[in-house]
């Protein structure tokens, strides 16, 4: 791999006020959280989810229902690498006739979430599902696009986008490194 | 990961992925449609030179419900029988785009020699008295969740007692190995004719004397009474065999509170195992059949998840 310098995009204050109004569009375009069911995508999507999931409890006042789904064993692009190592899949409650919001960190060529609607569609039949990604950075490979989007990034092809959340990265974060030479 | 031959080439990030894979294809499991798309348009040959049911079926239903293409091959039906070698059995086999065999075979070694001859992966399902990787690692799985989940800390310090006809055994050898990997702590028990040679090097704990052990293992794994490969007296009577070794009803009544039984079937009731035992609540034996579908998921996503490299 080429030498590479990260460059912070987005520090937490902004993912903070990203995620905080994220939470207020999901309510408010669902009318409410009742028949909320957010799945996180391990791994940053599992924690963005627990996040909106706090930010919806001090707006509405109730608790909405997370879980986590793992699409590796659903991706087209298996043979493409070495062996992924599969995630956890929790769903909170039965998905039929419920509202479903998928949660990814980095919105890319859309092949993870296509493989997300795949494995979705095996645990159950949601009324509707949305999307709710932190950043949108392009390059879509797929007719997929996301209905909460925290910021939209133009950022190269090449260039490696990454959001570092305090959970597992001591701190929050976005950067952009794009590879050199 | 390129085969599956032996329990010992699994360093402990192995194994610990491959339990913790094996996790997640348990809850798929209970799902109403059991099927993922995972291994597409892969091929995967089961060729059993012995009689086998798990196992082998296990296998089958591991491939199928990844969605690859699963075949089965029995001795009996194969070109073996009209006297083609081994090798050019699998040569044939390999050169019509097999991705994955899976053996099992009489000899001990034929399935690691057999792993030379292929382009394919190659699975171990038990050669001769050698090895059986796939056990080793669905009793790991058993216990692990039964001893309360989690990593390989699940089983530092434990204590786990295998017991019988480990002679014949080749589940006793994987386990031996996947366990030193572990950190368990194992102690063989088993009358000195039903003992394999060089066990003293195997470096465990070994004792002819069930009662030692009985109230201090974490896990006591019994193990059938190969009759169909003895060709000797290796005990005087099955009664006297089942009074000494078995864990009969006393035994049982002896464990340890919680301690978990195991037994890789086919169970011989009333001899190695009293059906108080198989049958009690503590007893994993039928974890360990759904374990099998689990673990074997796994080590086929293992070997065939990913590109070749």
């Amino acid at each position: 791999m080429t030498n590479s310098t990260a460059r912070i995009v987005w520090d937490g204050h902004q993912i903070a006020r990203a995620i905080a109004r994220m939470a207020h569009q999901i309510v408010e375009v669902n009318a409410g959280s009742a028949d909320l069911v957010l799945l996180g995508i391990p791994t940053r999507g599992v924690l963005l989810a627990r996040r909106l999931a706090d930010a919806i409890r001090s707006i509405e006042n109730t608790e909405v229902a997370i879980g986590e789904l793992d699409v590796t064993m659903y991706r087209d692009d298996l043979r493409r690498q070495p062996t992924r190592a599969v995630g956890r899949t929790a769903i909170p409650r039965p998905l039929d006739d419920q509202t479903v919001v998928l949660v990814d960190d980095v919105l890319f060529t859309g092949r993870t979430i296509a493989a997300a609607l795949d494995a979705l569609k095996e645990v159950g039949r949601p009324r509707s599902v949305q999307l709710a990604v932190l950043i949108d950075r392009g390059h879509r490979e797929l007719p997929i696009q996301a209905d909460h989007v925290g910021r939209q990034l133009q950022a190269p092809a090449e260039a490696r986008v990454n959001v570092k959340l305090t959970e597992i990265d001591d701190h929050d974060a976005v950067t952009i490194s794009v590879p050199e030479g | 990961m390129r085969h599956l031959l032996s329990a010992a080439d699994l360093s402990l990030a192995e194994v610990t992925s491959i339990l913790d894979t094996a996790d997640e294809m348990h809850t798929i499991q209970q799902r109403q449609i059991k099927k993922l798309p995972t291994l597409r348009g892969r091929t995967v040959i089961n060729m059993f030179f012995e009689d086998s049911t798990r196992t082998r079926t296990s296998f089958e239903l591991a491939g199928k419900w990844m969605s690859a293409d699963t075949i089965n091959i029995s001795a009996k039906g194969s070109s073996t029988s009209k006297g083609e070698s081994l090798r050019d059995t699998m040569l044939t086999l390999d050169a019509m785009g097999t991705d994955c065999f899976v053996i099992r075979h009489g000899s001990s070694g034929a399935v690691a020699q057999a792993a030379g001859w292929v382009r394919a992966h190659v699975v171990n399902a038990g050669d001769g008295t050698h090895e059986h990787p796939t056990q080793a690692l669905l009793d790991a799985f058993a216990m692990r969740r039964h001893l309360g989940g989690g990593g390989a800390e699940a089983f530092a310090g434990k204590k786990i007692a295998i017991v019988g006809d480990l002679l014949h055994s080749r589940v006793v050898r994987s386990n031996v190995l996947l366990q030193r990997t572990l950190g368990s702590e194992v102690t063989l028990v088993a009358p000195p004719t039903l003992l394999p040679t060089g066990v003293d090097e195997w470096g465990v704990a070994v004792t002819n004397d069930f009662d030692e052990v009985i109230h201090t293992a974490d896990v006591v794994m019994m193990l059938r009474v190969q009759r169909e490969r003895m060709y000797g007296g290796f005990f005087p009577t099955e009664r006297e065999y089942a009074e000494l070794y078995g864990l009969t009803p006393e035994r049982l009544a002896r464990l340890k509170p919680g301690a978990a039984i195991c037994h890789p079937g086919p169970m011989n009731r009333g001899l190695e195992i009293s059906s108080e035992a198989a049958d009690a609540a503590n007893s994993l034996i039928l974890e360990q059949v759904t374990a099998g579908v689990s673990v074997r998921m796994s080590v086929l996503y293992h070997l065939l998840g990913g590109s070749s490299e």
